[in-house]
């Protein structure tokens, strides 16, 4: 079972390292995992991307809460959520494929950011489905490199939040 | 005022009356300043074993433990015995020195990352970069030690911030921590919906873990099990929660406990498990053993509820509150059927020794020593073949049992006496060990005298690694590999090096004379008992 761990985290240095060492620790996976400052500069937001059965699931929300520097943890599945991914990819192109490329590209509503004579970074920004599924889009074409932030999410709007 | 300075404020603030520790440049500014306090320094032999010392003192006196080590190797030394303090949930706060702030990361001479090496054995940890921190820092690091589930905080201070200047000192008052609000009352809806179970239940038993006893529920406990009639049964860490030979107290469960204690948790329809993990130890099987029946789970760690067994009802909080809740409700309790069944399993299930008559029986042996200990008496159990006879035939009348049920790690047991002898110097204070683990901490011999901390101590001898080679007997056939301790020294030559009193019995002929004489004054005693080395637990 996929979940998402929305969890609001003291800005310290060294609290990256305690919460991926729990996952480490505990054999929790982790699928992705994001980190930036919120709107109070002394908060940040872990996004983190967890499967596993029931149990694990219950045992990452506590233990998760149980570090000191976690202020809050929210946990949901992925359709409660606005998630999205972004993504940049270096590609090489010729004459022959760069129609192609820029067809997938405004398909998949990407952008092309950066460009020299046989080389482009294309930029997407989607849900993570969508993501993956650029990608096996562009498998055809030589992938120079590419790079991905992992999955952000936010609960979706509900009435009774204020 | 100086970083160092403060730090000693701080201790004192915190009434902290002794600290176990090994200086070395790193931590020297603090080992300076507490010359001016009424704070106590015990120089321990190694590093690990000041841990240990200030979790035998925590452990009796119920206020933190404190030691003050330097940074790298010293360190490092530290891990284990603050590995040992997470394992079995004592509060500590342990002080490291550290290199130069400005030379962290640069790999200097004795540095060593130790915040980042303790992360996954300790509550929480600390590195101090400003010294105006110190009262804060000192203030959270007590408090996050000694509430809620308890543990190990471990303090990193670099020598300069112990060095430099600290503006006017103000030990703060409270704690502000957003992040940290552990839950001690249980929730009353909860409480309810269990005491509806316990209404229901023909065959209740309590399983109580070491939890009940770091939050001195003991008499409350006590007092629940008698009114609603509930036997109780213990995890290694909870033997002492109920004198032994309470008649509602059926003993220790699990790999190593009593055969119609681990019955009557198998035949219960309802187990109440407070402070306890339910750890390998202790359940063998979580799944098979609670089915059947409703699990009951009190824990003020609520992440320990479902994390080795479950379902069950969560009763997040802590042991005294909880119990002093149930015990303002009114309900039946009346199990005299149960009570009857399980006191059948005790008399027929008893397990049977065939001791060898020409060495000391160590079960015999145990219980007329503790029997034969002050009521109070703190019984400080080793690991090894010795902490299983330890936990099976010791007596606790209104004394302590302390031992490491969750880490294990051999000499624990002397360094902890000294740290509950400190605790409280008119109790009477013995440390039971085996030959591996005396020789793990024989070098805090030394401690005990420099500092006059008269523990008395139990060595049974089987020159063997005895628990390693029991499992080599069953698992390789005695094939036995790298237990053998020959070249052990005599101890009474040992003991004569240390200035200490020798006793030495070779069988179960005057016993009871031996005793008599060992535990006679408050005088540290080095008693060797030599015991079969194929003997079994």
């Amino acid at each position: 079972m996929k979940k998402i761990y929305s969890v609001l985290v003291e800005n310290r240095s060294g609290v990256l390292c305690k919460v991926a060492g729990l996952f480490s620790r505990r054999c929790f996976n982790i699928d992705s995992l994001a980190v930036g400052e919120t709107e109070d500069s002394a908060v940040s937001r872990m996004t983190i991307v967890s499967s596993g059965d029931q149990r694990t699931i219950e045992q990452i929300e506590k233990q998760l809460n149980k570090k000191i520097d976690v202020i809050k943890v929210k946990t949901f599945d992925e359709p409660e959520s606005v998630s999205r991914e972004l993504m940049l990819m270096k590609v090489k192109y010729n004459k022959s494929n760069r129609r192609d490329i820029m067809e997938t590209c405004e398909i998949m509503d990407a952008d092309i950011v950066d460009m020299s004579k046989n080389m482009m970074v294309i930029q997407i920004c989607d849900v993570p489905e969508r993501i993956r599924l650029f990608i096996s889009m562009m498998q055809g074409i030589s992938i120079v490199e590419m790079a991905r932030t992992g999955t952000l999410a936010l609960q979706k709007c509900l009435e009774t939040e204020n | 005022m100086i970083g160092a300075d403060a730090i000693v404020k701080c201790l004192e603030a915190e009434g902290v009356e002794y600290v176990f520790g090994y200086p070395g440049v790193a931590i020297c500014p603090f080992y300076n300043s507490i010359l001016d306090s009424d704070i106590q320094t015990i120089l321990i032999r190694t590093e690990q074993n000041a841990a240990h010392a200030a979790s035998g003192l925590a452990r009796v006196s119920g206020k933190v433990g404190v030691c003050a080590v330097t940074s790298g190797p010293g360190a490092t030394n530290l891990i284990t015995g603050v590995a040992t303090a997470f394992a079995d949930s004592i509060p500590l706060v342990c002080i490291t020195g550290q290199v130069n702030s400005e030379l962290l990361g640069s790999d200097v001479f004795q540095e060593a990352d130790i915040t980042g090496a303790v992360e996954s054995f300790v509550k929480y940890s600390y590195l101090v970069k400003d010294a105006n921190d110190i009262p804060r820092v000192f203030k959270e690091a007590f408090h996050l030690a000694n509430t809620g589930r308890k543990g190990p905080v471990l303090i990193d201070v670099p020598i300069d911030i112990q060095n430099s200047p600290v503006g006017k000192f103000k030990y703060p008052e409270e704690v502000n921590m957003r992040t940290y609000k552990p839950t001690v009352k249980g929730n009353m809806a909860q409480i309810k919906k269990v005491i509806k179970e316990l209404e229901k239940a023909k065959r209740p038993i309590i399983c109580a873990g070491g939890g009940v006893l770091l939050s001195h529920a003991e008499e409350e406990l006590k007092k629940f099990a008698e009114e609603y009639q509930i036997p109780v049964v213990s995890t290694m860490m909870g033997i002492g929660v109920m004198p032994t030979r309470h008649p509602m107290y059926y003993g220790m469960v699990g790999n190593n406990g009593k055969p119609y204690a681990n019955r009557a948790m198998n035949e219960s329809d309802l187990l109440l498990m407070v402070g306890a993990r339910v750890a390998d130890r202790a359940v063998n099987q979580p799944d098979v053993i609670t089915e059947n029946k409703v699990l009951i789970h009190i824990d003020v760690d609520p992440a320990e509820i479902g994390k080795n067994v479950g379902p069950a009802i969560p009763l997040v909080g802590d042991a005294k509150h909880i119990f002093e809740d149930i015990l303002k409700e009114d309900f039946n309790g009346e199990h005299s059927e149960w009570i009857a069944l399980l006191n059948e399993y005790r008399s027929a299930m008893q397990p049977v020794r065939k001791p060898n008559p020409d060495y000391v029986d160590p079960a015999a042996f145990i219980t007329m020593l503790s029997d034969a200990m002050e009521e109070d008496g703190v019984y400080v159990a080793d690991v090894g073949q010795n902490q299983i006879w330890s936990c099976g035939y010791h007596i606790v009348k209104k004394g302590r049992f302390l031992t490491t049920g969750g880490m294990g790690t051999m000499g624990y047991s002397i360094p902890a006496a000294m740290g509950a002898k400190l605790a409280d110097r008119k109790r009477q204070v013995v440390a039971v060990c085996g030959d591996g683990s005396f020789q793990m901490s024989m070098m805090e011999l030394a401690t005990m005298r420099q500092f006059d901390v008269p523990v008395k101590i139990i060595v049974l001898k089987n020159n063997y690694l005895g628990m390693v080679r029991q499992y080599q007997h069953f698992t390789y056939k005695d094939n036995y590999s790298v237990v053998d301790l020959s070249g052990s020294p005599d101890l009474e030559k040992l003991s004569a090096a240390y200035d200490m009193k020798f006793m030495r019995q070779y069988t179960m002929e005057g016993v009871a004379d031996t005793i008599k004489a060992f535990l006679e004054n408050d005088e540290s005693v080095l008693l060797e008992c030599l015991i079969d080395p194929m003997d079994l637990v």
